[in-house]
């Protein structure tokens, strides 16, 4: 489904993923842990397209999208829930979702009911603007918008960060209903461990810039997770 | 003074400042969206001002001209954007401003070669030619009334474009986030493409619409595009609400400066001087205005601070 195999990217001189592989499936949660700054984030735009890769391949769906442009992935059907949300702070809720219109033909392009399921206090709010919303309301807003687009990958940039408690449950929820749906493949970054601990199928672990462990999250030795990843 | 010369220069005032606004509301939106400053907007209004010229010339036809002023213009935008602008979104303004000096440059001298120096005529159709009676017996060209009919018809066309159809979500959402506009799968060059086109049409339009009441040669977009980029900072750069709150604002300061300042100077000062100093008043009366909306907003009437 979608296979990162040995990519290295470089902010200029800098470089900031060295040597990288990572698989994720339908049905399944990859999840990426450890310390601010190791290039989790930039693991995420490199799969999303948002940054090019200097080195090695990204293939989706059995198709190789290592030079294709952020736009064309998305309609190729990956979405992204960017760190700090980047909803639209002046368009209303209701706006923000269509703009996950784009890929989808003109007779699909309806909100899914399963937006307002998981979470109900969209529909109150499609109205008000993307802005008035509280930080957790935009985190769950920024979610529904990818649910728009029927993604077949989802990656998520820690979708607890600065949240209250009450809505990472709700977050978690959803996170679990669309991995148990079994037609969607997850990707998950997340600094929070126990988050991502209960809904990891599979992990990898970061530092600098590479994966210093991996395995399946049946197997994973928690301590020595905690090690690596604890500031 | 009466009050049917002061309701008259009012109107005039009106029509100007709706002109400002098709003409300012492509600018406001490709700085908005694109943040691209760009100079050859007179160009475009020029162009649309000679293809309307061309062809009312050929088939007689005013309708018809206008038809192809917009579609001079947004064709020669929509070439335009795919190969020059679109190089420099990622640039500074200053390079943005160079580059599209030099389109200024070769637009110019491009009419100049095709059509010459002299300038061409666009008469005003003939069902719109005679004045019209108002309410209290004021008369009016028609043709001007026409002008502002067709300004605030724009107007509210573009309101609804960009608050009620879904090229103008993507337009409001490309305006605060292009980087994620693009990973929800839409396709910003083409975006980029249609905004600029249908500014370029605007400016277009306005030229032809100016053309039949001035006359219509090389040179005539730089005085407006002046004008124009004064309406969108008193607005607030990418604001079209702000756009049209000061091109009326612009178009009435001018235009009743220009005839109010001399009879009030008049009062206190021989008509000579008052006409003198009234008329040099007025002339930078707008600039005046511009600065003061700039020392109390500093981002413009409606303007995002940022």
């Amino acid at each position: 489904m979608l296979n990162v195999d040995n990519i290295e990217l470089h902010y200029g001189a800098a470089q900031a993923l060295r040597g990288v592989s990572l698989t994720a499936q339908p049905g399944k949660v990859m999840t990426v842990l450890g310390r601010n700054g190791v290039g989790k984030t930039t693991l995420l735009r490199a799969i999303a397209g948002r940054n090019p890769v200097s080195a090695g391949t990204i293939s989706f769906q059995g198709q190789d999208v290592t030079r294709t442009r952020s736009e064309a992935r998305a309609r190729g059907g990956i979405a992204m829930v960017p760190q700090g949300r980047e909803i639209f702070p002046l368009l209303s809720v209701k706006e923000n979702l269509e703009t996950g219109f784009a890929r989808l033909p003109r007779r699909e392009r309806t909100i899914p009911a399963e937006v307002f399921e998981l979470f109900p206090v969209l529909k109150d709010m499609l109205s008000r603007r993307g802005g008035d919303l509280s930080g957790g309301q935009q985190q769950q807003l920024a979610i529904g918008r990818a649910l728009v687009m029927r993604p077949d990958l989802l990656v998520l940039d820690e979708p607890t960060e600065g949240i209250q408690p009450s809505i990472i449950k709700d977050i978690g929820r959803a996170i679990t209903f669309l991995r148990n749906r079994g037609d969607m493949a997850i990707v998950l970054v997340e600094q929070y461990f126990e988050f991502a601990r209960d809904l990891a199928d599979d992990y990898v672990v970061m530092d600098r810039g590479e994966i210093t462990l991996s395995g399946t999250a049946a197997e994973m030795d928690e301590d020595e997770v905690l090690r690596r990843i604890a500031v | 003074m009466s009050m049917i010369l002061l309701i008259e220069q009012a109107l005039n005032g009106l029509q100007f400042g709706v002109m400002l606004f098709v003409m300012a509301a492509g600018l406001t939106l490709v700085f908005g969206v694109m943040g691209l400053i760009n100079l050859a907007h007179g160009s475009l209004y020029m162009i649309g001002a000679f293809a309307a010229a061309t062809v009312a010339g050929l088939t007689g036809s005013f309708l018809l001209a206008l038809a192809a002023s917009l579609a001079a213009a947004a064709a020669a935008g929509a070439i335009v954007e795919i190969a020059v602008i679109r190089r420099l979104y990622a640039r500074d303004h200053l390079d943005q401003v160079l580059a599209t000096f030099a389109l200024i440059l070769i637009f110019s001298e491009g009419t100049r070669w095709l059509f010459g120096s002299f300038p061409l005529f666009l008469d005003t159709p003939d069902w719109l030619s005679g004045p019209v009676e108002l309410p209290g017996g004021i008369l009016y060209p028609a043709y001007r009334l026409g002008i502002i009919g067709v300004g605030l018809a724009v107007a509210l066309g573009l309101y609804l474009l960009i608050s009620r159809t879904r090229l103008g979500i993507r337009i409001r959402a490309g305006e605060s986030d292009r980087e994620m506009i693009a990973a929800l799968g839409v396709d910003i060059s083409k975006l980029y493409t249609l905004v600029f086109a249908l500014g370029a049409a605007l400016a277009g339009l306005a030229g032809a619409l100016v053309g039949a009441i001035q006359s219509v040669q090389v040179g005539m977009g730089e005085p407006v595009l002046i004008l124009a980029f004064v309406v969108i900072v008193i607005g607030g750069i990418g604001s079209i609400k702000g756009a049209l709150v000061a091109s009326l604002l612009v178009g009435l300061t001018d235009t009743m400066g220009g005839f109010l300042l001399p009879i009030a100077f008049a009062q206190v000062m021989e008509p000579a001087n008052a006409m003198l100093l009234g008329s040099a008043l007025a002339s930078m009366l707008i600039y005046i205005l511009m600065a003061v909306v700039l020392i109390v907003r500093p981002s413009g009437l409606f303007g995002v601070r940022s």
